[in-house]
């Protein structure tokens, strides 16, 4: 498995709608190839014949009733809100200046 | 009534039962004790001492009404800060999460309000839960009662210290990969990772949602027994919730306490053992082991040969988990809002992406990306696959080995506390702590930590894991409060009254 260059750091980073500054990726990019070094090993691990697991629960489909609960008000739902408008979320533009 | 903050949550609900006492002077003396000692601690990062004495007054209505809410109605409690609570402020110990006040409790919560338990505050924590020091905190360390230039562990670190320096009688944790076991394990007190699913995660902030589960932090087996009975149970507003009766964890405290063990039989695990943990750990692990053998326990050693990769296993599991939940924080409707600098009229996307970075701190944004790239198409089957097949082998361990045992045993974490600033910036050397622990959660097994003495080396406490199948958390207890019951009688008393006489004063 290839070592996590600082380039590809950034890139992850970039994915993960997170600003890096070129310091912290400094810091960073070293520290994940360690952490991904001390993990690698796991890729030796267990046979093509092992089910994977990603609960330890086996439920499937938990259903409930569909009956009218009382939910949030619209004021508490914005009440945590950056910004407000209109009793609405307000966010910053999301498309192009031109668009 | 000064001593109200030395004794146990059993006690102070029976004083409260005998009327030899009230909620409001239990939760005042609590209260006062945070005042002289949290500037040293830093347990808590919010006190709600109105909310908290509001509570109490209601709770000393009910008792003189004679209607008790619960048997631990009127007995204060802290949370840890990842628990919703409306009208008090959440922070998951994040910058993006300041002064963020839920309008909604989880249910947890509600279920210890419900019960009369008045909120004493907010617990310190590693951020989001990622850590084991408390470290990882953004509003700074809580220190270990036993030794102020030490961690508490983590994630729950604050839980754990608020508990141990008598703070708070009982305290709620969570656990992901050992976050309430480990802070119980390096400050002295019992912490309990329920089995998954037994107590809801509705308004539990969801760090690796196939992982987490609250549980009780507490300075005996008892206490802990009482308050699982409160917050556990089936949830409908939790859809992995397991919808079974809890068995009966007081009654199992209750019989263990009495040490004896005839025909219990306990599985020493080989691998959680031996090279690398400390001397002093292994020394009081192995007298433990041998006071359950004199008390009749049947005692073998058992062989879990994949648990060796449940720390690589769970280091892709988490991350991946992890940065997939915490993609939710987007500045948009709630939380931390940045504007880059110099950029003129900025996107949703660039305040999103500065706001990340603001509000995240560096171990935040390792797990965060090591999760995106464990995700990543050309990585999946290479990281996360395999993880979740390690997962089926530990799992497929725990079934072997509980085919032989009714419960396993290993220390709980592989050292003492170890100094503030030692590992933080060496992330492989932190998770290490977790080692011991961390098969419990892939297998969503419950686990129980509680204190086995103090290492001869450095005079710090040291911790005993018990492990017992899925739902049946009152084997923990049985054996828990067995062994506690002959430690106890060795030591000539409780651990924790040796821990130094905290100063009040702030730091």
């Amino acid at each position: 498995m290839p070592d996590i260059t600082r380039e590809e750091v950034a890139h992850l980073a970039d994915l993960a709608r997170i600003d890096l500054s070129d310091a912290e990726l400094d810091h960073l990019a070293p520290q994940l190839a360690v952490i991904l070094d001390s993990i690698k090993s796991i890729s030796e691990v267990a046979a093509d014949d092992v089910p994977p697991t990603s609960h330890a629960l086996p439920l499937t489909n938990v259903f409930r009733e569909d009956e009218v609960r009382p939910g949030l008000t619209a004021e508490e739902a914005l009440s945590g809100a950056p910004e407000v408008e209109q009793q609405r979320f307000s966010v910053p533009r999301i498309l192009g200046e031109e668009a | 009534m000064s001593d109200l903050t030395r004794r146990t949550a059993a006690e102070l609900a029976d004083a409260l039962a005998a009327g030899d006492t009230t909620s409001a002077e239990i939760t005042e003396a609590h209260l006062a004790r945070i005042e002289d000692v949290d500037g040293s601690v830093h347990a808590f990062l919010h006190v709600d001492a109105e909310g908290a004495l509001a509570a109490a007054r209601a709770a000393d209505e009910r008792r003189a009404a004679g209607r008790p809410a619960s048997a631990l109605d009127g007995v204060p409690i802290a949370v840890k800060d990842i628990l919703t609570t409306v009208g008090l402020p959440t922070t998951c110990g994040s910058k993006i999460l300041e002064g963020w006040v839920p309008p909604y409790d989880a249910t947890v919560v509600a279920r210890l309000k419900d019960a009369g338990l008045p909120i004493l505050g907010k617990t310190n924590m590693d951020e989001f839960a990622m850590g084991s020091s408390t470290e990882h905190s953004a509003y700074g360390p809580t220190r270990n009662p036993w030794d102020l230039d030490r961690i508490p562990g983590g994630s729950g670190g604050g839980s754990a210290a608020a508990v141990a320096a008598f703070e708070a009688p009982l305290a709620i944790g969570t656990d992901t990969g050992g976050s309430i076991r480990q802070p119980g394990a390096v400050t002295g007190t019992v912490g309990v990772k329920p089995t998954f699913g037994g107590v809801s995660r509705y308004g539990l902030v969801a760090l690796a949602n196939s992982l987490d589960q609250a549980g009780p932090v507490t300075r005996t087996i008892l206490d802990s027994a009482l308050l699982h009975e409160v917050i556990g149970g089936h949830d409908p507003r939790d859809s992995t919730s397991i919808d079974q009766p809890l068995p009966a964890l007081v009654d199992a405290a209750r019989q263990g306490s009495s040490g004896d063990m005839s025909g219990v039989r306990i599985g020493v695990v080989k691998e959680l053992g031996g090279e690398g943990y400390q001397a002093g750990v292994r020394a009081r692990f192995d007298e433990s082991v041998q006071l359950l053998v004199d008390a009749g326990a049947t005692v073998v050693e058992v062989s879990c040969p994949s648990f060796v990769h449940a720390l690589a296993a769970y280091y892709l599991i988490l991350p991946s988990e992890a940065s997939s939940n915490l993609a939710k924080f987007d500045a948009m409707r709630y939380g931390l809002r940045v504007l880059p600098d110099g950029v003129e009229n900025p996107s949703a996307e660039e305040v999103m992406r500065a706001s990340r970075d603001a509000g995240f701190g560096d171990e935040v944004k390792r797990r965060i990306i090591l999760g995106t790239y464990a995700l990543s198409s050309g990585y999946y089957d290479a990281y996360y696959g395999q993880a979740q097949k390690v997962r089926t082998l530990i799992s497929r361990d725990f079934e072997a080995a509980f085919g032989q045992v009714d419960v396993l045993v290993s220390p709980t974490a592989p050292t003492t506390a170890f100094r503030l600033g030692e590992k933080v910036d060496d992330p492989v050397s932190m998770y290490l702590n977790d080692i011991a622990t961390i098969p419990a959660n892939l297998a969503g097994v419950p686990g129980l930590s509680l204190p086995s003495g103090l290492a001869d080396e450095d005079g710090l406490p040291a911790g005993f894991q018990i492990l017992a199948p899925a739902m049946a958390d009152d084997r923990l207890y049985r054996v828990g409060a067995a062994l506690e019951t002959l430690l106890t009688k060795k030591w000539g008393g409780a651990l924790l009254e040796n821990a130094p006489e905290l100063q009040g004063s702030a730091r």
